[in-house]
């Protein structure tokens, strides 16, 4: 051993420096490979620079603007100065898209007011800007600028909650059209919530009947639950959109057995029905498993002592077994919701438009909005959603105990 | 030995992977194109013999429109993309954003037969940034056999498309705001020549929306250009806009009985742009002018029924390479085709991308 | 013996929900072996005509080049992540094996949270971080995502073979004057080494089938299998993908099975 750590007087303090040494590099590792990330991400949602730093001299004018009038010319100046700048620092592009978000229409408004702002020099700018696009008498454009040119900003929180800042800067509901992440993230749960019940219907019989079965049988069968298990989630969603589709194994073995007609062809698939159906077969196995060690160890003499006491089968299932296998239930459960409530990639291939769930609005964000700072803050808010579940099964649980073999 | 160490020969493990992945020896570009049969009349019209001629690797991504992903390469500093085949209306409005290098049309070479690029190239075709590749279609296609089987009529009009008594069954379309808009005021009976004036009013984009939504439910959606050929050979739909290069190729290569209805074709040309801050803007204009010549692009016209923009580029372009069928007829712009056919008027669309963009995932989420 | 008439529909409901688990599984593997561009059973295929089946998409994804690269992208990434993982997790497993370890709670719960964190937020905020750091669109930065996807499953595996290990053995060996590394190497490692196996496997197989991180970091330089399986399932493209996926079920049966030999091992070497 190569130049040993001399730690002076109490062993225990080595030992624990000892086991904390051996620690240490994954806490690092996670930390910044990990944590760091998110802290990124969640940064990402309450800060962005991009129209400050564009029009810092607008916005200082923009300051002192009363909401109720149209700005002065030296504002209008200043921004034809600061698009100017902009468009020649090719910047121009990530300021509009910015302010696009809270005033639709804003990035075409200024590729247009820019292109004729190279040419034209009559009139004042007010006037020029306006001949336009009469957008630029609007205040809710001015608005807009304002909103998006602060730095540190809790909007992006307010809109994944389906808010708004209003032009006096108080808090209102989204316009009913634009009301859809709580109503997303309402069906996030309530869709979770369902596959976890499914989850746990399947899950439960088959559990008890492989810890029931004499062992080398239930080995045996204990394969049929872990050969999905690792299976990889894209072979088992491309599976069930072989088995879904119109032309699918299952609609031609209904047509071929006469159950429906040729046009009669169920749409199981590209929509919630094959959400569910899909993510429940994916995620059984994250209840079976747990369920079926807590059932191993309840011995199958308690269910005989209370039959031989006089229990109907039934009776003693809801007075002796399932009180037992709680735990088991708790663990599946809460994993399979967990699990669940931030899926991606299964809504994503099998769930058409209405099967999405809200991490696929976050992947929306990321990829073809661009909304990054709104896709962030969808993100904060689930990722707090699911630490809080994460510590309910961490205290009810145990993370030791998640159930893995 | 102790577990310092141990930390420290990860520390090792990582550095060396990183070295190892991070120098790579031979020069490459990245081109991103529309994939499928399209993808690959590209990378063997244009992509192989360009390796072959300059030493400088092609890699191959698909993409399937919109400006999304170089925006996002441009806005976090990490451009991978280099040379993109564009929307004609999605390569202004990026020229407008900074999103693409400016191209000096004289800097293209000449055509073949001496023609200059600034006259080779129409007019209309050419943009600050992009140069114009082929010209291509949408159009609907139906599966014949499936068609002939089950109805009486063949559907041989726009209006037919959304004609659900009529011909009863799902429809494939392509999943963005552009064409369907057009094709839904066609079916209106909107005349060809005033359907972009009605898209500039609210009532009728309205009228547009509600001509779709009668037909929303039966709907199949379409991302990428490969997937209507399948949808219509799986029997997934009936019927289903594509791009007219597809069908063909379905048809002469793999013999689907595929019928394109011409009738009410959205004309359209490509764009090729090089992505704005690449640090391989020398390779990625080498490739610009190499796919551009009228040669490439007659090379890939051979392969799949797209026409070149160049004016020199027709005259070069025969048969099928592989079906050895007569190229001409199957164009958008043969005289049989063109008859009632809407050229896409991609100014309109570069000012409302965004706002059509907005409405349109609106009103699928509805 | 005779059944209750319950016993018989508790038997055939657990009967119905094994084909639920096996059926999407078992279906794909002819499907793959269609000669026909479709992604269902043919009318030759239902007659056993030997037309009718082919190995032709086997060839196709054989000879496939994107194919190819993407399967040495998967192993190249799956094996660095798997090593990284291995070592990280196996060390701070003996680590919290100690039970004089502080704030041992806390700890497992940041090495976990990767497990139960939705992919997608982590890789959301991976690709700003790595971005922002000039690692965008490289092997390491997919190789160190997967590594902390992979890690819990190493710490989980590991921590749950040293719970049956008898620390008594560490003491002997020092008594006769062995290192911490030679006891280690020599007594400790050899008894939970099928932990430490079945921990690496389970991380490589996370890596494997990590489709989202490369989703949203990988270029085309990192195009992996699970990736590729992607793009061809949301594009339809060719039911080569049947094949990609057949092999991988074998893949996944091989990976459970020599899993399942290590535990039996491991248990009985303890």
């Amino acid at each position: 051993m190569a130049g040993p750590l001399r730690l002076p007087g109490n062993p225990d303090v080595r030992v624990r420096l000892r086991a904390l040494s051996l620690v240490a590099p994954l806490v690092i590792f996670v930390g910044v490979t990990f944590v760091a990330p998110l802290g990124t991400m969640l940064m990402r949602s309450v800060y962005d620079p991009v129209v400050a730093d564009a029009l810092p001299k607008t916005l200082a004018l923009l300051s002192d603007w009363d909401a109720n009038e149209l700005p002065s010319e030296a504002i209008f100046a200043t921004l034809a100065e600061e698009i100017k700048h902009a468009s020649s620092e090719r910047t121009i592009g990530r300021v509009a898209g910015r302010i696009n978000r809270v005033q639709g229409g804003f990035r075409g408004l200024v590729t247009r007011t820019e292109r004729e702002l190279r040419t034209t020099g009559q009139g004042t700018w007010r006037e020029i800007m306006i001949s336009v696009d009469s957008l630029w008498a609007d205040a809710a454009t001015w608005h807009a600028i304002k909103v998006t040119g602060e730095r540190y900003t809790a909007r992006h929180y307010w809109n994944a909650l389906d808010m708004q800042i209003l032009s006096d800067g108080s808090i209102a509901r989204q316009p009913e059209e634009r009301r859809i992440y709580l109503r997303l993230f309402l069906r996030t749960l309530m869709v979770s919530g369902l596959i976890t019940l499914l989850c746990l219907l399947l899950g439960y019989p088959v559990a008890h009947f492989i810890a029931d079965s004499p062992p080398r049988q239930g080995n045996l069968l204990l394969i049929l639950v872990l050969i999905p298990f690792w299976t990889s989630l894209l072979v088992r969603t491309t599976s069930w959109i072989v088995l879904l589709q119109n032309q699918g194994v299952l609609n031609d073995l209904f047509v071929a057995l006469g159950l429906i007609g040729e046009d009669g062809r169920l749409s199981m698939i590209y929509n919630m029905t094959g959400t569910i159906i899909a993510m429940t077969h994916v995620l059984l196995p994250f209840m079976v498993l747990p369920l079926y060690s807590v059932m191993r160890g309840i011995p199958a003499t308690h269910m005989n002592a209370a039959a031989s006491l006089g229990a109907t089968p039934l009776q003693a299932f809801l007075r002796v077994y399932w009180p037992q296998s709680l735990p088991g239930v708790g663990a599946g459960a809460l994993l399979v919701f967990i699990l669940a409530i931030g899926y991606y990639i299964t809504p994503a291939l099998v769930g058409g438009s209405d099967g999405q769930l809200i991490s696929n609005m976050i992947a929306y964000h990321m990829q073809t909005s661009l909304n990054w700072g709104l896709a962030a803050a969808l993100g904060g808010v689930l990722l707090v959603g699911v630490l809080i579940l994460y510590m309910v099964y961490e205290r009810l649980i145990g993370i030791d105990r998640i159930g893995l073999r | 030995m102790n577990h310092y160490s141990n930390s420290i020969s990860i520390f090792l493990l990582i550095t060396l992977l990183a070295s190892a992945c991070g120098t790579d020896q031979t020069r490459s570009i990245t081109a991103v194109s529309w994939g499928g049969s399209y993808g690959k009349a590209v990378n063997e019209g244009v992509n192989i013999p360009f390796m072959d001629s300059t030493g400088i690797m092609v890699e191959v991504e698909d993409y399937n429109g919109g400006l999304a992903q170089i925006r996002g390469q441009v806005e976090i500093g990490n451009i991978h993309w280099d040379i993109v085949d564009l929307e004609i209306a999605d390569a202004v409005r990026a020229c407008d954003e900074g999103l693409l290098e400016p191209i000096d049309i004289h800097s293209l070479p000449d055509g073949p037969d001496g023609t200059p690029a600034s006259e080779d190239f129409p007019d209309e075709v050419q943009t600050e940034c992009g140069v114009g590749s082929l010209y291509y279609s949408t159009i609907y296609a139906y599966n014949e056999e499936y068609i002939a089987n089950n109805f009486e009529s063949e559907p041989t009009t726009m209006a037919d498309f959304f004609d659900l008594e009529t011909f009863p069954g799902r429809r494939g379309m392509r999943r963005v705001p552009q064409v369907n808009i057009e094709f839904a005021l066609i079916a209106e009976g909107v005349p060809l020549d005033a359907v972009y004036d009605t898209m500039s009013t609210s009532e009728g984009l309205d009228l547009a929306f509600e001509k779709l939504n009668s037909i929303k439910d039966q709907i199949v959606w379409w991302e990428a250009g490969a997937q209507p050929p399948q949808m219509l050979a799986d029997g997934e739909v009936i019927m289903s806009t594509a791009y007219n290069g597809r069908i063909f190729n379905a048809q002469v290569l793999e013999e689907q009985p595929f019928v394109i209805v011409w009738d009410g074709q959205l004309l359209d040309t490509g764009q090729i742009g090089i992505v704005k801050g690449t640090p391989r803007l020398e390779d990625a204009l080498r490739y610009l002018q190499f796919a551009t010549s009228a040669e490439s692009l007659a090379r890939i016209s051979a392969r799949i029924s797209y026409s070149p923009v160049r004016k020199s580029g027709m005259s070069l372009v025969t048969t099928h390479i592989v079906a050895g069928v007569e190229m001409a007829p199957h164009l958008p712009a043969s005289p049989a085709n063109i008859a009632n056919a809407l050229p896409y008027d991609w100014e309109w669309w570069a000012n409302h991308q965004d706002e059509m963009n907005e409405r349109f995932s609106a009103w699928l989420a509805l | 013996m005779r059944m209750s008439i319950g016993r018989v529909i508790y038997l055939l409901i657990c009967t119905l929900i094994f084909v639920f688990l096996m059926a999407p599984i078992i279906v794909i593997i002819p499907l793959s072996f269609n000669a026909e561009p479709y992604f269902t059973f043919t009318e030759g295929m239902l007659r056993l005509d030997p037309e009718a089946w082919s190995l032709r998409w086997y060839r196709e994804i054989m000879t496939n080049d994107v194919w190819i690269k993407s399967l040495v992208n998967s192993i190249v990434i799956g094996v660095s992540a798997t090593i990284l993982a291995t070592a990280l997790g196996t060390l701070a497993a003996l680590g919290l094996a100690n039970s004089a370890i502080p704030a041992r709670r806390t700890i497992m719960g940041l090495i976990i949270s990767p497990m139960v964190t939705p992919v997608i937020i982590a890789a959301a905020g991976m690709f700003f971080f790595y971005s922002d750091l000039g690692l965008g669109q490289t092997h390491v930065s997919i190789i160190l995502a997967h590594t902390v996807l992979g890690v819990p499953f190493v710490v989980v595996t590991v921590t749950a073979t040293l719970a049956a290990y008898d620390f008594t053995l560490n003491r002997a060996a020092a008594n006769l004057g062995a290192g911490p590394w030679t006891t280690f190497r020599r007594v400790q490692f050899p008894l939970i080494a099928p932990g430490v196996f079945s921990g690496a496997l389970f991380a490589f197989a996370i890596s494997f089938d990590e489709v989202v991180v490369i989703l949203f970091m990988g270029g085309v330089e990192q195009r992996t299998v699970p990736r590729q399986m992607w793009a061809g399932i949301r594009e339809q493209i060719s039911p080569a993908i049947l094949a990609v996926a057949t092999l991988l079920i074998v893949f996944a049966i091989l990976l459970l099975l020599t899993v399942g030999w290590l535990q039996r091992r491991g248990e009985s070497s303890q």
